[in-house]
């Protein structure tokens, strides 16, 4: 049941600034995308293109056929209920309680009766970590709580495309992780197609199945999550890291002055802004609580990878080589992969730190393993 | 900023001649003006929106509404009153206030009204909505911003414009009365009689007419301001104040055009 999103040569300026050019992407049915970029890059824009709320100077986004950019209006409000989009500031209806914004959709797509409409309401706000506030206007809560009832809104019509405009951001680092066991979850449920746009590096290395960048007007790359997060272009490492180091700058392009300026303050030993470890390489990937069934973007998206394996570079090969399980390797016929350069790539993964130094390395490595977020709910 | 670099091609294609931006601005106005009309007949119909949003603009034009009409009578009374006597046209006083009332005046008093206040708080209102994206928020979740909420608001603002009209004509008859009988010692009786010398019935109907496309007008107007606010809170700000302004100047004109017309088609009593 779950769609596909096709982007071709998306172009979009005001006036005569130009925001992105020719943007070309697929988000693969069922699978986890996430798209990074520093602030003002145009994500934003970019998600409201993508559900025909800003008409784009070219391309067109396919979507079960329909292409959004050309299509008739009737036919546009008929898409769109595919759609779950959660906004950046959560876009609650200020006049309704939190109740009556997350009935809002079923209330005005689907004739169930009220006391259905009372059972869903209930179990997404108690989803989103919301019961008790249902009573509450959206102007009496905190911003992070908004945004968790956006979400609630978002889901309660079971969505096909989850598009979530930085879900993350007003949450802290507890709700974020469940937050992002939550789109895993759902996502394993009713095999939706999600795209995340956020500036959360750990968010970004954990749950998508693909990974894109937005960077200069243009989408630097978007693929596997394996390719982005091996990748030596500088943009994506400065970014990764949280480095002031690089050519993303305070305004969006840094000049050669300012760069040369940086390195030497970095050479006479002032900090660059980060702990000094590299957050590049392939970590594992979250999962669904046990119990969920499997995702099954997860197995297609294994497939499709595979088949276009020889056309990555080598350390994203050996990424997604070291990432398989034995069975799957002779699956695939990769088995040879095993020893050989396995090791090295999951190497910088955060969890079990870089250097041990005197720890017990079994006793680190245990830690994280059950320790995942939302893994030990009851 | 560093778009200068982008070959864009936007500037010769939108052509940017002088006035380009008021012609757009008008277009835009125009096609939203047809989509409400379109999506007023699309069910289901937002009835409690509709109600409420009658009930709002009734209680806040009512009071000044009769407040305006009381000495608008009273000046029209004054005014046609001594010229009247110096033509020796007395019998006629009652009839031409009561002409210049219902035309022109009531019309007018309730347009302004409706559209100072009423249609800026519906400005106000769907300009905050946009701001805070809870009009993108409606129209992803599939439901048209414009026949949610601009169909009922423009409506609302038509049913209590006609409503309004009414209500002006009563009042500013009675202050013409009062001014004319009390006042200026004219004949309770003439005032009365004189009613129907040169006033039909007609009249009543372009009055109730005017009131209604003015109600339509100044709906549409303060809807389409609120639905493009430029950047933040005070471009909502502003919106409701040109709101206010086009619509004023959009109904003075459409009411000379409408006058003009009645008095060409509808053959004036006696004539
Ligand atoms: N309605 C609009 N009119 C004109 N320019 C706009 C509009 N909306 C956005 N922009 C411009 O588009 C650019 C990208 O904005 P956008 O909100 O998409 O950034 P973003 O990547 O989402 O940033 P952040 O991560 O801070 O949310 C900005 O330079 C902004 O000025
Ligand atoms: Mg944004």
């Amino acid at each position: 049941m779950s769609a596909e999103v096709v982007i071709e040569g998306l172009t979009k300026s005001f006036g005569k600034q130009a925001i992105w050019r020719d943007v070309s992407l697929t988000l693969p049915p069922g699978e986890v995308s996430v798209m990074l970029g520093p602030s003002g890059t145009g994500k934003s824009v970019f998600l409201k293109s993508m559900i025909g709320l800003l008409k784009p100077d070219r391309g067109s986004c396919v979507i079960n056929g329909v292409d959004i950019v050309t299509c008739s209006e009737a036919k546009l409000y008929e898409t769109r209920k595919l759609f779950g989009v959660l906004f950046q500031d959560g876009a609650l209806f200020g006049s309704m309680n939190l109740y009556d914004n997350v009935a809002f959709p079923l209330r005005e797509h689907t004739k169930k009766s009220e006391s259905e409409i009372k059972r869903i309401v209930l179990e997404k706000l108690d989803l989103t970590g919301l019961q008790g506030a249902e009573g509450k206007l959206p102007g009496e809560i905190s911003g992070g709580m908004r945004k968790r009832a956006g979400l609630a809104r978002a889901l309660v019509l079971d969505p096909e495309i989850i598009l979530c405009d930085e879900p993350d951001s007003g949450l802290d680092p507890v709700r974020t992780a469940y937050l992002s066991q939550l789109l895993i979850d759902l996502n394993a449920q009713i095999d939706a197609t999600i795209l995340i746009v956020t500036h959360n590096i750990n968010l970004a290395r954990t749950v998508p199945d693909n990974l894109g960048m937005l960077f200069r007007k243009e989408l630097v790359m978007f693929g596997p999550r394996e390719v982005l997060l091996t990748s030596d272009e500088p943009v994506v490492e400065q970014f990764l890291n949280g480095r002031r180091l690089g050519p993303i700058g305070m305004s969006e392009e840094k000049d050669a002055a300012q760069m040369a300026r940086e390195q030497a303050h970095v050479e006479a030993g002032h900090a660059d802004g980060t702990a000094g470890e590299d957050m590049r390489g392939v970590v594992p990937q979250l999962v669904p609580t046990p119990g969920l069934p499997p995702r099954q973007g997860e197995r297609r998206r294994k497939d499709r990878v595979m088949k276009i394996l020889h056309t990555l570079p080598p350390v994203a090969q050996q990424g997604i080589i070291a990432s398989l399980t034995d069975d799957e390797r002779r699956h695939y016929g990769v088995g040879g992969a095993r020893t050989g350069f396995a090791q090295p790539v999951a190497q910088p993964s955060p969890r079990p730190r870089p250097q041990p130094g005197p720890h017990d390395t079994q006793e680190i490595a245990r830690v994280p393993e059950p320790g995942w977020p939302g893994g030990g709910r009851p | 900023m560093a778009g200068g670099r982008a070959p864009v091609t936007t500037g010769a294609a939108r052509g940017d001649f002088p006035g380009a931006g008021a012609l757009r601005e008008t277009g835009k106005l125009c096609a939203l003006g047809i989509d409400v009309v379109v999506n007023t007949f699309r069910r289901p119909f937002q009835a409690r929106e509709f109600i409420q949003q009658c009930w709002f603009i009734a209680s806040v034009t009512i009071l000044p509404t009769a407040l305006v009409a009381i000495p608008f009578g009273a000046i029209i009374a004054l005014q046609l009153g001594t010229l009247i006597v110096q033509l020796g046209a007395q019998s006629f006083t009652g009839a031409a206030s009561v002409l210049a009332i219902i035309q022109q005046a009531a019309p007018l008093v309730t347009a302004l009204l409706v559209a100072g206040a009423g249609g800026s708080a519906i400005c106000a209102d769907i300009g905050s909505r946009t701001i805070r994206e809870e009009i993108d928020a409606m129209e992803v979740l599939g439901v048209s911003a414009v026949q949610r909420l601009v169909v009922p608001r423009v409506l609302a603002a038509m049913l209590v414009a006609v409503l309004l009209n009414g209500l002006v004509s009563v009042v500013g008859v009675m202050g013409g009365y009062f001014f004319n009988v009390v006042l200026q010692g004219g004949t309770p009786g003439a005032y009365l009689a004189s009613f129907s010398a040169l006033a039909q019935l007609s009249d009543l109907w372009i009055s109730e007419l005017k009131a209604l496309i003015f109600g339509f007008i100044a709906g549409v107007v303060a809807a389409h301001r609120g639905l493009n606010p430029k950047g933040g809170p005070k471009g909502v700000g502003d919106a409701v104040n040109q709101s206010v302004v086009i619509t004023f100047l959009l109904l003075f004109f459409v009411n000379f055009v409408l006058t003009a017309v009645y008095l060409q088609v509808v053959p004036a009593k006696g004539s």
